[in-house]
């Protein structure tokens, strides 16, 4: 075979042989290899790395990549009701817009002077997210909910002295799996029962196992299994009994109609802002968030950069910078709140975007929206032989568990057949929750319209009722 | 533009843009949702009546309010007052791999075809993607040696995370996590090496530098006993010197049945040069956000992709995506698996986004990235350290790898000017210059990273805003410690941002504080 044709790759410009040249007389060496004197011999890869042939030129390399995505079947060409840890809401045009552009997207870690505008747009969005939540600290974002609540369980741990956690049954099974490994072997996990026949949390069980031991009770308003707990004040009231925090996680979109957990008596509040505005990204579009009262004791305990807000030399000017930036591990590595690195914050702009637009007015709307297309679509699969919808019915968000047991019938081979006719059926929790039977977590928000409704429980009717086609 | 010095007659754009809040105007809106269906209103009224009294909220929260195209020129202007890597020479942040992000990417990754999406749908409807992402766990194999990978962490300090996790998970299997209660690091190891083992309960040791700016052999070996759990290292450091002694590093942990994690954030300059295998680690991770272009935005979204031996698959991360020769799946069936650090399986978009990057790249070009980033750091150093002042400690007259960590101090010392005057002061010709992750064990510090993005003119440009601002820093000192005077804004009064009473991390706060405390 010849030789490859050597070429200029677009991307890197001092590939041209004369620049090149002249680089290496003006550093005095020879070759390129002298420059990698430090590394030994035996440490050196001698072999060609064994990738495909690339594709040199733009156009091929977009086929090519385009040609792997078209095998692909999207949310938008058929009909989904999944929910559970990822949510198909609207995104509005201007927040691809706002998070595309070149000067957020590819900047990082500057300072308050030249990045001025990160600084702020990341202090607005903790702003309008504080109102949402009725809190006066939030966070700049982490990874997803999952590392909020586990970020949020080890702050109540190092506020309270103490390492027990309880924590509800109704979470989400993954994000219990990222909470076991964060809080491994530090904080031992316990977990409060609910009652599987109103999908809220089993108080007696709840006092049977909270102690003086315990640092605070984690659990989720609306849960995974899209129950509104209204018992709140409760359970809150239970722990500060004990000197326990109640943490709670929640879907920021349902604070619209929604009351804010701060107000039944949360002290750290965590969630996804995947909702506000980012596309689902087969779950790239996760974002945490962590919120407090504006007290030296919470806010010391947070590993997060916290932007805040502050004068400059000229008067009126506006500045930003690092709150207590010493509390982190970019300032000290041993002593630093646990770590700290490049998470979401593209997402976090992306959700002041989202809450700038939508407003007060918009955000309550929306809640509504969402609950009387999920209630309406509940009211007409329960319509459905051989379907039931567990749980009161009046006391869900945007998620509801939907029960096929008495239709013989598995979520498994429900969903085949809905897929058949292009609906993505609600997420399968019947190995997740096998106490409640065979069932499936369905969520409706405002993108779903009456007839995608009619059309599904149509789809469910057929196949379960009318032998239509298996 | 003074063609005479090469530096330009920058501003940056000054929108003297208000908070969000100062610009709100009753009853404007931004976007509206669709009307509810008259029938479904028919069928269950207003929906809200029907929640739990307790649980309605009576006051809509006090979000701005403002038409659509004035949230847009907030946003817009916003975006005009950060610098991105897409806009200046941005070299000045080392460590952190500011390399171009190419735009086909973007558009590829923003395709309905990927962003819409959900986590959840059936195997069968995401083949596309999945191909990508176990073609992507193929590359890596094979640039780092080792033998599987997932793109689970949400970003390096999250790989880290994973990292230790997985040592734990490993000592736990044979009854050895109580007693083996320490991690090694060094100083010149990313902050997250130490932080992360910290999360974990681990007690870290880490390990200073010798006079030759390499982590001290001797006292590693002092360091490890039957304690050692495992070592969490960085290679090349912060300083940009490869430690030739790395496999006798690992060497010595192994010996005492550690483990050992190499932190390949940034593997920039020894892309097909060498490789975690040949120095015998048994875990490593790449950034795909530094090393394989996928872009910084503000702080993440980011990928930590996470690679290990053979013996060490069965403690990752589930689930794992795996091919029957038929057709791709997702596998959690991980015997010994730490669980989950992120939800469902990473960021993908940045793992849409490095596919695609070394797809047009290819092995020649992979090292021709790594080549050139190697021959642009070296140019820079060469310059750096004709301008007075400026200094690069340890390794004197040797060549460096991808980066370099230098030193004000004699320019500090002569002027009073410091490294953080300097900063404010590059602001002004439209460049970031960081100084170092904390401690300052190198004084005044400085570190660049020119990768393989920047041309030689542009390297030039940077160095030539070096070269003025220090000249100013002999002649006019006053002038560069009250810099910026061409950024959005001067200077930034930092007290309040510690002090509990006067600091404001929201606007609620600081409506509150700000008649207390001005």
């Amino acid at each position: 075979m010849d030789k490859k044709r050597k070429i200029i790759h677009p991307y890197i410009p001092n590939s041209v042989p004369e620049v090149k040249a002249k680089m290496l007389e003006e550093i005095g060496v020879n070759d390129i290899e002298t420059l990698y004197e430090d590394i030994p011999e035996d440490l050196r890869f001698k072999e060609e790395l064994n990738l495909p042939e690339p594709f040199t030129s733009e156009y091929a390399l977009k086929r090519h990549v385009e040609q792997l995505l078209s095998r692909n079947q999207t949310c938008q060409e058929n009909l989904s009701f999944l929910g559970g840890d990822c949510w198909q809401h609207y995104v509005p045009a201007i927040c691809d817009e706002i998070n595309q552009r070149s000067e957020f997207l590819t900047a990082y870690a500057g300072e308050p002077y030249e990045d001025h505008g990160r600084f702020q747009t990341l202090f607005e969005y903790a702003s309008m997210m504080g109102e949402l939540l009725d809190m006066d600290v939030v966070n700049v974002p982490t990874y997803d909910w999952g590392q909020a609540a586990s970020t949020s369980i080890r702050m109540a741990a190092r506020i309270t002295g103490r390492t027990e956690i309880l924590v509800s049954e109704t979470i989400s099974p993954d994000r219990l799996l990222i909470i076991r490994n964060y809080c491994k072997p530090i904080i031992k996990i316990k977990l409060v029962k609910y009652n599987t026949l109103t999908g809220k949390h089993d108080l007696e069980d709840l006092k049977a196992k909270i102690s003086s031991k315990t640092a605070g009770i984690y659990f989720e308003n609306p849960s995974y299994l899209g129950c509104i707990e209204d018992q709140g004040k409760d359970i809150s009231d239970i722990a500060h009994d004990y000197g326990a925090l109640s943490l709670v996680g929640t879907d920021p979109i349902s604070l619209g109609i929604l009351i804010p957990p701060s107000n039944y008596g949360a002290d750290i509040v965590c969630g996804d802002i995947q909702a506000l505005g980012m596309h689902m990204q087969f779950g790239g579009g996760l974002a945490g968030f962590i919120a407090t009262r504006d007290e030296e004791r919470y806010v010391m305990e947070y590993p997060s950069r916290l932007f805040g807000i502050t004068s400059t030399s000229v008067e009126g000017e506006h500045g930003f910078g690092d709150v207590t930036y010493d509390r982190t591990s970019f300032h000290d590595r041993i002593e630093g709140k646990e770590f700290i690195g490049t998470a979401t914050a593209l997402w976090g702009i992306t959700a002041g975007v989202y809450l700038a637009l939508v407003g007060p007015q918009g955000i309550q709307e929306l809640g509504q929206l969402i609950v009387q297309k999920s209630q309406y679509a509940m009211k007409k699969l329960s319509e459905i032989e051989g379907v039931k919808i567990p749980f009161d019915q009046s006391s869900h968000f945007k998620e509801f568990v939907v029960d096929f047991s008495d239709a013989s019938k598995s979520v498994r081979d429900v969903n085949k057949i809905l897929l058949k006719k292009r609906i993505f059926g609600g997420k399968d929790i019947s190995v997740e929750f096998p106490e409640l039977g065979n069932c499936a977590v369905y969520c409706v928000t405002e993108i779903h319209t009456k007839e995608d409704i009619d059309r599904l429980a149509m789809a469910l009717d057929e196949y379960l009722n009318k032998g239509g086609s298996s | 533009m003074n063609r005479r010095n090469k530096v330009r007659n920058f501003h940056q754009a000054k929108w003297d843009e208000p908070v969000i809040y100062e610009i709100s105007n009753e009853g404007e809106r931004g976007i509206l949702f669709p009307e509810i269906e008259s029938e479904i209103q028919k069928i269950v009224g207003d929906g809200i009546s029907k929640l739990p009294e307790n649980m309605i909220r009576k006051q809509p929260p006090n979000l701005p309010e403002l038409s659509q195209m004035q949230v847009l020129k907030h946003y817009l202007r916003l975006s005009q007052q950060t610098l991105g890597a897409d806009l200046n020479v941005d070299i000045g942040q080392g460590t952190c791999t500011m390399k171009y992000s190419p735009k086909i990417n973007e558009k590829l990754a923003s395709s309905p075809k990927l962003s819409e999406l959900h986590p959840s749908q059936d195997e069968s409807t995401v083949q596309g993607i999945l191909e990508v992402i176990y073609k992507l766990d193929l590359f890596l194999r094979e640039i780092s040696g080792l033998d599987k990978f997932t793109f689970q962490p949400g970003g390096g300090s999250q790989a880290i995370f994973a990292m230790a996790s997985i040592i734990q998970a490993y000592h736990d299997s044979n009854d050895e996590s109580e007693k083996r209660d320490e991690i090694i690091s060094t100083m010149f190891s990313h902050p997250s090496d130490a932080a992360a083992p910290n999360v974990k309960g681990y007690k870290v040791i880490n390990i200073y530098p010798n006079e030759d700016g390499l982590p001290d052999i001797e006292a590693l070996e002092k360091a490890v006993s039957e304690r050692t759990a495992g070592l969490l290292i960085t290679n090349p450091e912060d300083t940009g010197i490869f430690n030739p002694k790395i496999r006798e590093f690992t060497r010595i942990i192994h010996g005492v049945g550690g483990i050992c994690g190499y932190d390949q954030a940034n593997a920039n300059g020894i892309l097909g040069i060498t490789r975690a295998k040949e120095a015998d680690f048994d875990l490593s991770f790449f950034n795909l956000h530094k090393t394989f272009s996928s872009p910084h935005g503000c702080g993440g979204p980011a990928t930590g992709a996470l690679g290990v031996t053979k013996e060490f698959i069965k403690y990752l991360p589930v689930p794992l995506v795996e091919f029957d020769k038929e057709k791709y799946y997702f596998d959690y069936d991980v015997p010994k698996s730490i669980g989950k650090v992120r939800s469902f399986y990473g960021v993908v978009p940045a793992i849409l986004k490095a596919y695609s990057w070394i797809m047009s790249l290819g092995s020649d070009g992979l090292k021709e990235v790594s080549q050139i980033a190697v021959l642009n750091n070296n140019y820079l150093l060469k310059k750096v350290l004709e301008i007075r002042g400026a200094s690069a400690p340890y390794a004197k007259g040797k060549h460096r790898i991808e980066q370099v960590r230098y030193s004000w101090e004699e320019l500090y010392q002569e002027t009073g000017v410091t490294t953080e005057d300097i900063t404010c002061r590059m602001v002004d010709f439209g460049f970031h210059m960081w100084s170092s992750h904390h401690p300052f064990i190198v004084p005044q510090p400085f570190t660049l990273e020119p990768t393989e993005s920047y041309s030689k003119a542009e390297l030039d440009e940077y160095i030539a805003g070096l070269k003025k601002v220090v000249e100013e820093a002999y002649e006019n000192p006053e002038l560069v410690k009250n810099a910026p005077h061409r950024s959005v804004v001067h200077k930034i009064n930092t007290d309040s941002l510690d002090d509990p009473a006067r600091w404001a991390i929201t606007w609620r706060a600081y409506l509150k504080k700000k008649n207390k405390t001005l």
